[in-house]
């Protein structure tokens, strides 16, 4: 069995660290101490591993989308080939199962009674309700008015599921705000309660927690893409909000210098209107939520409230280890607006039959510019990976009215 | 010694001004709530009706140490132009009212993205004392804590309930190099602004004096201490209590700048009197 590698200490380059208050350092602690402990072991892993298979679906297929290459470059000059993993085929809809569910079965180990969450979008809100319904754990979610009322459907299923959603009223209403509450109900609870946080920030361990657990999209994906190809991707594409599903993607390729590596930003009404998430592209490096990396925030060190079309992306922070890629230039961030999302989401729906979350449909409005990029690098068509993180019936409200 | 540590050891021997009790009083209000020039008045009050040290509020928007009261007090500060400078300037008018010590207390953000250096000095030549940083736990604060030490400021470490008693001996090790002039115990689990049950302050105290005898500093007690009658309590081990939502809530009710400042000194006062 491969060895867990330790933990570390929660740095990536000059980011990350532990910015919370004292009360939480001895839970930040535990958790480090408990993922060293029981991630290691066989049991835990083949656990996570049944589950996954058994449960979420996993391994997930990776699809080639020939129509939608052919969409994007017709005479096949710059895109190659295009694959889609298929993380909208996970059980819930979305990438966040893998994390919630390896989270809630180590906060069991651990001995917590008690589950929190904050979500956006609703897929978090929605994967850490179906884990703690199957490890008959209960929950309480934490989600902005604004986002309760954009993503109705999701609010529904978490109810169903037999978690309390908890409307959060402060500040912008959204995934920022969700956090602050979750992170106020933690310090409260915190001897009993795990927060089950569904990004790749906050402080130390939860980067790099969840990187490991999404870490299984990239390393899939990259055994499929030699089995099918016969070699590795050019380029690795995915949307960051706080950057989960990127990190996750990004893990199974960052050794392999040849593959580049791009996180689309959402850039909501464009990033000069000032009405943007697009925190790497046009943020500067702050503390926000327990780690420090960049953040939208103003030149008094206020947080600003993003602005995106999609809940799941309208975040002012990232994680901790894409600021440490976008300064190494490991990898590369881009942005895709509000309007750019909306028509790659209906380009994916009519060429592949798949309707996209808004978030993914972020990374798809960037395919056609990073294919011209990479393939003028390259001097050939370029052969690319997108992570398709979430399907689109969440979204259906909104592509409802602003498509047809 | 500085500024917090002499009058800290005065309260101690019931010599500080503002009465003969040997409990420390520490106060907390938002800066820029209601407005700059409120402040100001606000804090001197304090003072006057027996703080021994003020702590100045820096506003900020995602306050998750905080409660409903201290969260509210920092959106209405931010929508009238509260943040890092207006705070500064608030501590530079009060030092020019009276000497009581002041810290400036916040999150770190802010303070982080003016850069720790130009901090220090903007801090050192309003008048502040120390800084108190939520977010920044010790691991975190070092060098903060070494920029802040060559101007003679101090950084307030905190101690939690759910400190392991590794974390207070790294705050003990870091008060022989640097200035400590008291530690900050967190009374309970959780946000500012509750109703701290009597056994829970009590214990508190005991614990906060524990935390004294490893760290040889003085420990306040901070955190749900709402009343007299509950800052007694907190205080019969400790060193003194800290007291914010109270007199947020306070300014928050007052109608006028009159009403305010009277409300203010009425609870100052009767803190004062019950340590």
């Amino acid at each position: 069995m491969q060895q867990t590698p330790p933990l570390g200490a929660g740095w990536y380059g000059g980011y990350g660290g532990r910015y919370v208050s004292e009360t939480l350092i001895h839970a930040l602690d535990e958790l480090t101490e408990a993922v060293g402990r029981l991630m290691a072991t066989a049991q835990f892993d083949a656990e996570l591993k049944s589950l996954l298979a058994n449960y979420v679906g996993r391994p997930t297929p990776l699809t080639e989308a020939k129509r939608l290459a052919r969409a994007i470059d017709p005479e096949g000059k710059t895109l190659a080939r295009l694959f889609l993993k298929r993380e909208d085929l996970c059980h819930t809809g979305a990438h966040k199962i893998n994390n919630a569910l390896g989270q809630v079965l180590l906060a069991t180990k651990m001995g917590k009674t008690r589950i929190i969450a904050e979500t956006g979008a609703g897929q978090h809100g929605v994967a850490t309700a179906t884990a703690c319904a199957l490890f008959g754990l209960p929950c309480e979610v934490y989600m902005g008015e604004e986002d309760v009322r954009r993503q109705a459907p999701n609010v529904g299923r978490m109810k169903l599921l037999g978690a309390k959603v908890i409307p959060v009223q402060s500040g912008s209403r959204t995934l920022k705000d969700a956090m602050n509450e979750a992170l106020r109900d933690w310090v409260t609870n915190v001897g009993t309660t795990h927060y089950c946080i569904g990004s790749a920030a906050g402080p130390h361990p939860y980067p790099e927690l969840v990187a490991r657990f999404q870490s299984v999209i990239g390393d899939e994906t990259r055994a499929q893409m030699l089995q099918r190809t016969g070699k590795l991707p050019d380029a690795a594409v995915a949307c960051v909000g706080g950057g989960s599903n990127a990190i996750g993607m990004f893990r199974g390729f960052v050794a392999d210098s040849a593959v580049k590596l791009y996180g689309i930003e959402a850039a909501g009404h464009g990033v000069a209107s000032g009405k943007h998430a697009a925190t790497l592209t046009a943020g500067r490096v702050g503390v926000l939520h327990g780690s420090k990396s960049y953040v939208l925030c103003d030149e008094h060190g206020q947080i600003q409230e993003a602005h995106s079309i999609s809940a799941g992306l309208d975040y002012p922070g990232v994680g901790p280890e894409h600021s440490f890629l976008k300064d190494s230039l490991r990898a590369s961030y881009v942005s895709a607006t509000d309007d750019e999302a909306l028509a790659a989401a209906a380009m994916v729906a009519r060429t592949e039959g798949i309707l996209p979350a808004l978030e993914t449909s972020h990374a798809f409005a960037k395919v056609g510019s990073i294919a011209v990029e990479v393939a003028a690098q390259l001097e050939r068509p370029a052969t690319l990976v997108v992570c398709l993180s979430g399907r689109g019936d969440k979204d259906l409200e909104t592509l409802l009215e602003r498509l047809l | 010694m500085g500024r917090i540590d002499d009058v800290l050891a005065k309260r101690a021997k019931g010599e500080a001004p503002g009465g003969a009790g040997t409990k420390a009083l520490v106060t907390y209000l938002c800066c820029g709530d209601p407005d700059e020039a409120g402040s100001v008045d606000l804090a001197v009050a304090c003072a006057e009706a027996g703080a021994d040290v003020l702590e100045l509020g820096m506003p900020f928007s995602d306050p998750t140490a905080d409660g409903p009261a201290i969260a509210r007090a920092s959106q209405r500060a931010l929508r009238n132009g509260g943040g890092l400078d207006a705070t500064l300037r608030v501590a530079r008018a009060v030092r020019a009212r009276c000497s009581t010590p002041i810290v400036l207390f916040g999150y770190y953000n802010p303070l982080f993205v003016r850069g720790e250096e130009k901090l220090v000095a903007l801090a050192a030549d309003a008048g502040v004392d120390a800084f108190l940083v939520v977010d920044l736990p010790i691991d975190e604060s070092m060098s903060l804590r070494t920029l802040a030490a060559a101007r003679g400021l101090a950084v307030i470490p905190l101690v939690a309930p759910t400190s392991r008693p590794d974390r207070i001996t790294k705050i003990a090790e870091v008060a022989k190099s640097f200035p400590v002039p008291f530690v900050y115990y967190v009374s309970m689990m959780g946000v500012t602004g509750g109703a701290g049950a009597t056994d829970v302050l009590a214990e508190a105290g005991k614990q906060a004096a524990r935390v004294r005898e490893v760290t040889s500093r003085p420990t306040v007690v901070g955190f749900g201490i709402d009343s007299a009658r509950a800052a007694k309590v907190a205080a019969a081990d400790a060193d003194g209590v800290v007291v914010g939502s109270a007199i947020v809530r306070r300014i928050e009710e007052g109608t006028s700048p009159e009403a305010r400042a009277s409300a203010v000194r009425a609870i100052v006062k009767e803190l004062r009197d019950a340590l």
